[in-house]
């Protein structure tokens, strides 16, 4: 079988931290944005999509070093989150984990958004003529309506999460028992002369995890559907 | 029991009703495009007047002038809609204690029994509403709106949407309702054979306004 050594295993127990942690904090975010551009017009709604949609289509080295600036020791954020909150980004797992977050926050949001949208606003009125207040109806009638697309966009953002390399690495390095995720492991592997056996033990897992969550979301979006139709 | 006096403005479409009713069932009779949604919907505070006032059971929900609109939620008004809108995430069961549970009224279970045994749903309680018949749905949707214990009960063409032998099955729960279950009720339609069975009261709506009011009889 594989024979991972402890080097390696810290790269995935930490890359499955970082993305497990981004895609936890980012998804009640993400269905309150996803909320707000389904169901709202307000005055600057386009830039505020166009934003969550930027690291989309931004170099993801671009995002990382936007995410230096800001987070870093010496950015905005960073130094007053530093200096009042005790919370460091720079160069610790939590930077990865915000640098992971942010960059599979479009992902993550557009399947939520998707499956509001789909939702009969007349099923949200009928609660409300039942006496539903707007914050009863959306727990209980929009969110578990949605929830299939809820467990989408988290798995497809956890997936992404856990492949990121580009921002991670720009914002936090490429430090082993730290920042070193598994992409990065890989890549500095493949530098590395011999590095190849370890570099392919690290694909492998890689690829499984993968597909263990293509697999799990199919699953709950097969169940979550089934639920909802009464079959 | 219910005053409405509101003018509003569709598109091209005006609309501006006024009248009171006292009666058990008052019915509000029209073409399509007469105004008749509007106005219900009105009533239920999903549309908003442009100007006037509605008052249901003493309490004025709406007053344009006193800038007073009471939110839907806030109405104490049950709503069957033509096409049930039963959540499809709850069985039978959970969607009639919606209401209550959303009110944050305490179970009462003889009402609830009653409620069943009236509408003939019992057998349902553990379906989804996906594995129900049109009849059956619409028969769940006046139970979950009795259920919340209305003040007023609003029915939007609850049988606009059911071929004629559903309509026959339905139309007798509707006269029991009407003569149990002590609930003023506002019931829309266009056919004429429905509102002389069931309604005690006629607001006769053409092309946004009220042409004539009265007993059943103005149906002639």
């Amino acid at each position: 079988m594989l024979d991972i050594s402890p080097a390696e295993w810290t790269a995935i127990l930490l890359s499955l931290r970082v993305a497990v942690i981004a895609t936890l904090v980012a998804t009640p975010f993400g269905i309150a944005l996803a909320w707000l551009l389904a169901r709202r017009d307000f005055w600057g709604k386009s830039v505020l999509d166009a934003l969550v949609h930027l690291p989309l289509v931004l170099p993801p080295v671009v995002t990382g070093y936007l995410l230096l600036l800001t987070f870093g020791r010496r950015g905005l954020v960073g130094a007053f989150l530093a200096d009042h909150l005790g919370v460091v980004f720079a160069f610790r797992w939590t930077g990865a984990a915000l640098a992971c977050g942010v960059m599979s926050f479009p992902l993550l949001v557009r399947p939520m958004r998707l499956s509001i949208e789909a939702i009969d606003r007349k099923l949200e009125q009928a609660a409300e003529t039942l006496g539903a207040a707007p914050f009863k109806v959306f727990f209980t009638v929009t969110l578990p309506l949605a929830l299939p697309g809820v467990l989408a966009g988290m798995v497809l953002g956890f997936a992404k999460a856990i492949g990121e390399f580009g921002a991670t690495i720009t914002f936090v390095s490429n430090i082993p028992g730290e920042t070193q995720t598994i992409s990065s492991a890989i890549y500095s592997l493949i530098q590395t002369p011999d590095g190849d056996a370890a570099a392919g033990r690290l694909v492998i897992i890689s690829v499984v995890i993968a597909l263990g969550a293509l697999i799990a979301a199919e699953w709950f979006a097969r169940r979550a559907t089934a639920r909802l139709h009464g079959n | 029991m219910l005053h409405v006096d509101v003018e509003k403005q569709l598109g091209e479409f005006s609309l501006h009703a006024s009248f009171a009713s006292e009666g058990r069932v008052t019915g509000l009779f029209g073409a399509s495009g007469a105004g008749k949604s509007s106005l219900i919907n009105m009533i239920a505070g999903l549309l908003r007047p442009d100007r006037g006032t509605i008052v249901i059971d003493g309490e004025t929900v709406d007053d344009t002038a006193a800038g007073i609109h009471v939110p839907t939620y806030r109405r104490r008004i049950g709503y069957v809609f033509q096409d049930a809108r039963l959540f499809p995430h709850l069985n039978v069961a959970q969607n009639l204690d919606y209401g209550r549970r959303m009110n944050g009224l305490a179970p009462d279970p003889a009402q609830r029994t009653r409620v069943v045994e009236l509408l003939d749903i019992g057998a349902l309680l553990d379906r989804r509403p996906g594995k129900l018949s049109g009849g059956e749905r619409q028969r769940v949707a006046l139970g979950r709106a009795l259920l919340s214990k209305p003040r007023l009960l609003l029915l939007d063409e609850p049988l606009g949407a059911l071929d004629e032998a559903r309509k026959l099955e339905i139309l007798p729960y509707l006269v029991r309702l009407r003569d149990e279950a002590n609930v003023p009720m506002v019931y829309v339609s266009h056919d004429v054979a429905e509102l002389r069975q069931l309604a005690t009261q006629i607001v006769m709506l053409r092309q946004g306004r009220v042409t004539s009011f009265g007993g059943v009889k103005v149906l002639t």
